[in-house]
């Protein structure tokens, strides 16, 4: 299998008058650490909507394992191996915890893996997803029992939950503390190393450097740098646009 | 089938009158649903109301119904503000409006259908004034005074209403406060204060749309269920938000109703609000002039 | 407990209802029955699209009259054994169902449930308009005397509209507890968060609407031979958009106890009402208890047992006893 995984090419998206998206174009490779950074506004979110069918793009095209995917229901990109975490967390509210991760893993991994899996093996699996993100001894409890920082941990979770071959983390880390954004970064890390390809979408610019391979810095809708995160980082236009703040 | 000019002439411009009414029976959920997002369907029973208060007042008093219904504004105002009150407790600041919320004006709607009919029985109610009855002949086209009148008052209920919303503070606030409740705190204003000041607006012009409608038509309880249809029809697709855009929705509903209805028969003409409402929905859900 | 010995449990329960029914001996306990057994149905259905997905139908009664209109077609057209007549009501009106499914569910939830009432006024007027089964006059269903081996007619609706709620407690149950129920909850919950997780939003709420109105129908279908009159304004009444709102409402609406529960005190006490004061005031009490619900106890009765007996709260669970997750 040859070729990259997402390529994103003359991405537009406009809101009446305001651009949000100026023609992106970028591309993940197969197993690539990437991380998307910009101020706030910059389009991060509309990026990640743009390719995961919560919004419409009106240009260019988003392409998945070389099948274009932008005219395609969000569910369906889902079912195809694309998952994301919501930046403001949408959790079901009338479901437990357990029964939050239940939802991808029957709906998004069950049909990804072609097989029917046993209510005790899905079980099995939740409670394996939990315990990696430190909320097993939330399992049973409602979304609304939970804190801010447990909530992205079970965003999170329930991305994972979707067996994702691509995962985009919305600013999962915000709020949290040092050692927890150690242990996500972590925990992202492992799970970049059995095979999933993540792009991470962060303000804690410590996590980001730790975790990404390569840097990418969007401003007001635009690409302005994409490379290695060490040399991104000293590009004076990026400095002036974004970490001159 | 013969058309006679005549008959299509006096058929537009009764549509046309319809359609002034309409914008009064309308202008409440323009205002409530439209600018508050809150989707109260027990509308049209609380013109129905104002119908049956109108109609006592002036069997018992012999008070002109329009005159009645304006001064039982300010209780409908209040009444349309403690209604706001309870609805904002217990929904709105959860943010479960969408399941409970309609099913709590549904619940009102219907209430108040079934302590009409238990108030007054299922027979037709009407009112005496003197401009019911005779009409104005301009050549060829009739214009029935107590179609005529009702529509002017109704376009002066929404030309002051535009007034005010355009106009005056509180009235900008309430424009305001569908787009940019932060703003609006900034500005020492309460939200919750301009969303129950316009809701209680809303309920008071329910007051004279029942004049109106008594004037125009007998009415009986059960009327209301009718307008839920027409209302929504015309707000949406006028486009929510947009004043002008529910008055020139009024007009295109009137006109195909009565239109529909001379040359078709009445019995379809429930029909066609609510056709009108699907076709919108499924075509082009901003509506005419809609944000 | 696995679907099928709960749908043994309750045939056998069902059984010892109409045997009860018989030992008293009074006709009125099957006519008053069988209102309260379509209700059940009913509110079972609404409870489908409304409580577990979250999408509200004030058209409900047009499903019901669609089934009942089916009847009188057939009627007058070639008479047909009744439950025929069921099947052929619920395929009508879940049709219908779909139809709107097609036309509303791309709308947002408000909008969704004024397409559904406009929709029903619609059907409404086009049956109003519709001779052969009457129009607004109405049309006579005359019921025969007698059935094979059950004797009494009226029995024989009861019977029938016993075996329909049956059906619908367990389908509503089996829903509840399969991978269809946790989709349901997903888009009651966050539509836009099920889509990301892979869930078919349309293709479930298309299910969802299918099925509810199918039930409808299906009570619907025995309506015209149990009342013996039907006419528009009736059928297409209110009441019955009203009660299959506010039965599951009141009951509660996560769980298929909670339209069972609200069904049967709602239907009886308007049933009372009828008899001892007046239906209207009946239909106010129905109306006043909907908003009072609504407003104090969200949850409905259920909600509130759960809230004072938190041990008695099983909430929906993947089939522990199978060994395969269930597909829709």
């Amino acid at each position: 299998m040859s070729g990259p995984l997402l390529e994103v090419a003359n991405l537009g998206k406009r809101f009446g008058g305001f651009v949000a998206l100026d023609g992106i174009d970028l591309s993940v490779a197969r197993g690539e650490r990437v991380g998307l950074i910009g101020p706030n506004g910059s389009g991060k979110s509309t990026l990640v909507n743009c390719i995961c069918g919560t919004l419409a793009n009106d240009t260019g095209l988003v392409s998945f394992d070389g099948e274009r995917i932008d005219r395609l229901d969000t569910h369906e990109r889902t079912r195809r191996g694309i998952a994301r975490s919501f930046q403001l967390p949408r959790p079901f509210a009338s479901l437990t915890v357990a029964e939050n991760l239940l939802v991808p893993m029957l709906y998004a991994g069950n049909a990804r893996a072609g097989a029917r899996r046993s209510a005790t093996e899905l079980a099995a699996r939740g409670a394996d997803l939990l315990q990696l993100v430190g909320l097993a001894d939330k399992a049973g409890h409602r979304p609304r029992d939970l804190t801010q920082v447990e909530m992205r941990k079970l965003e999170l979770a329930r991305a994972m939950a979707a067996e994702p071959r691509l995962l985009i983390a919305d600013e999962s880390m915000a709020g949290l503390s040092q050692v927890e954004v150690a242990e996500i970064v972590a925990l992202l890390i492992a799970l970049n190393e059995r095979g999933v390809t993540i792009i991470l979408i962060e303000h804690v610019m410590r996590a980001v450097m730790q975790f990404s391979q390569r840097l990418i810095v969007l401003v007001s809708g635009a690409k302005i740098a994409d490379g290695a995160p060490d040399a991104v980082i000293r590009d004076p236009q990026v400095e002036r646009a974004y970490l001159g703040q | 089938m013969d058309v006679s000019i005549d008959l299509l002439i006096n058929a537009l411009v009764a549509g046309l009158l319809l359609g002034g009414f309409y914008a009064a029976v309308t202008i409440g959920v323009s205002i409530s649903f439209g600018i508050l997002d809150i989707v109260n369907i027990a509308h049209p029973a609380f013109i129905i109301l104002g119908s049956y208060i109108a109609y006592m007042l002036n069997t018992r008093l012999g008070i002109d119904p329009i005159v009645a219904s304006v001064v039982m504004m300010p209780a409908f105002y209040a009444l349309g503000g403690l209604i706001y009150q309870i609805y904002h407790a217990a929904f709105e600041r959860y943010g479960q409006e969408s399941l409970r919320g309609l099913a709590f004006f549904f619940g009102l709607l219907f209430i108040t259908e079934v302590v009409l009919i238990l108030a007054f029985g299922i027979d037709y109610r009407y009112v005496a004034a003197p401009y019911i009855g005779p009409s104005l002949h301009l050549g060829v086209v009739d214009l029935p005074l107590r179609m005529l009148v009702p529509c002017l008052v109704s376009l002066s209920v929404f030309i002051g209403l535009q007034i005010f919303l355009s106009g005056t503070f509180t009235g900008r606030a309430i424009m305001a406060v569908a787009q940019d409740q932060l703003a609006l705190r900034l500005m020492a204003c309460s939200p919750t204060r301009i969303k129950r000041i316009a809701f209680a607006i809303s309920i008071a012009t329910a007051s004279i749309a029942g004049a109106l409608l008594i004037v125009i038509q007998p009415v009986e309880p059960s009327i209301g269920r009718e307008y839920i249809g027409r209302v929504f029809a015309i707000c949406v697709l006028g486009g929510l938000g947009s004043l002008p855009g529910t008055l020139i929705g009024a007009m295109v509903v009137g006109i195909v109703e009565s239109l529909t209805s001379t040359f078709y028969g009445p019995s379809w003409a429930p029909a066609v609000a609510f056709g009108f409402l699907l076709l919108t929905l499924a075509l082009r859900p901003a509506g005419l002039l809609g944000r | 407990m696995r679907s099928w010995v709960f749908f043994l449990i309750c045939v056998a329960f069902a059984a010892g209802v109409f045997g009860g029914a018989r030992l008293v001996g009074n006709d009125y306990a099957f006519f008053a029955g069988y209102v309260v057994l379509q209700f059940i149905v009913l509110a079972q259905a609404w409870n489908i699209l409304g409580g577990y997905t979250g999408y509200v139908n004030f058209g409900s009664a047009a499903f019901f009259a669609l089934g009942a209109y089916t009847a009188v077609f057939f009627h007058k057209f070639h008479p047909l054994p009744i439950p025929l007549l069921m099947l052929l009501g619920g395929s009508v009106s879940g049709l219908a169902g779909l139809g709107m499914g097609y036309l509303a569910l791309r709308l947002r939830g408000a909008f969704f449930a004024i397409a559904t009432l406009a929709l029903a006024v619609v059907l409404q007027t086009l049956v109003v308009n519709w001779n052969y089964v009457g129009g607004a006059r109405g049309a006579y269903v005359i019921r025969p005397e007698s059935v094979w081996l059950i004797g009494n007619y009226v029995q024989y609706l009861f019977l029938l509209m016993l075996a329909l709620a049956v059906l619908a407690i367990t389908t509503a149950r089996g829903i509840e507890r399969s991978r269809l129920g946790y989709g349901f909850a997903a888009i009651r919950d966050d539509e836009l968060a099920a889509e990301a997780c892979g869930v078919p939003t349309l293709r479930l709420k298309l299910i969802a609407t299918t099925l509810s109105g199918a039930f409808m129908g299906m009570a619907g279908a025995p309506f015209p031979y149990y009342i013996g009159y039907v006419q528009p304004a009736a059928a297409f009444g209110l009441d019955y958009a009203v009660n299959s709102i506010a039965m599951p409402m009141i009951g509660g609406t996560t769980t298929w106890i909670g339209p069972l529960v609200g069904a049967i005190l709602v239907a009886s006490l308007q049933q009372w009402a009828t008899v001892t004061i007046s239906s209207e005031l009946g239909l106010l009490v129905v109306g006043l208890l909907l908003v009072g619900f609504v407003v104090v106890a969200p949850g409905g009765i259920v909600g509130l047992v759960r809230k004072h007996f938190p041990a008695a709260s099983p909430g929906p669970r993947l089939g522990r006893e199978s060994k395969t997750a269930d597909a829709p």
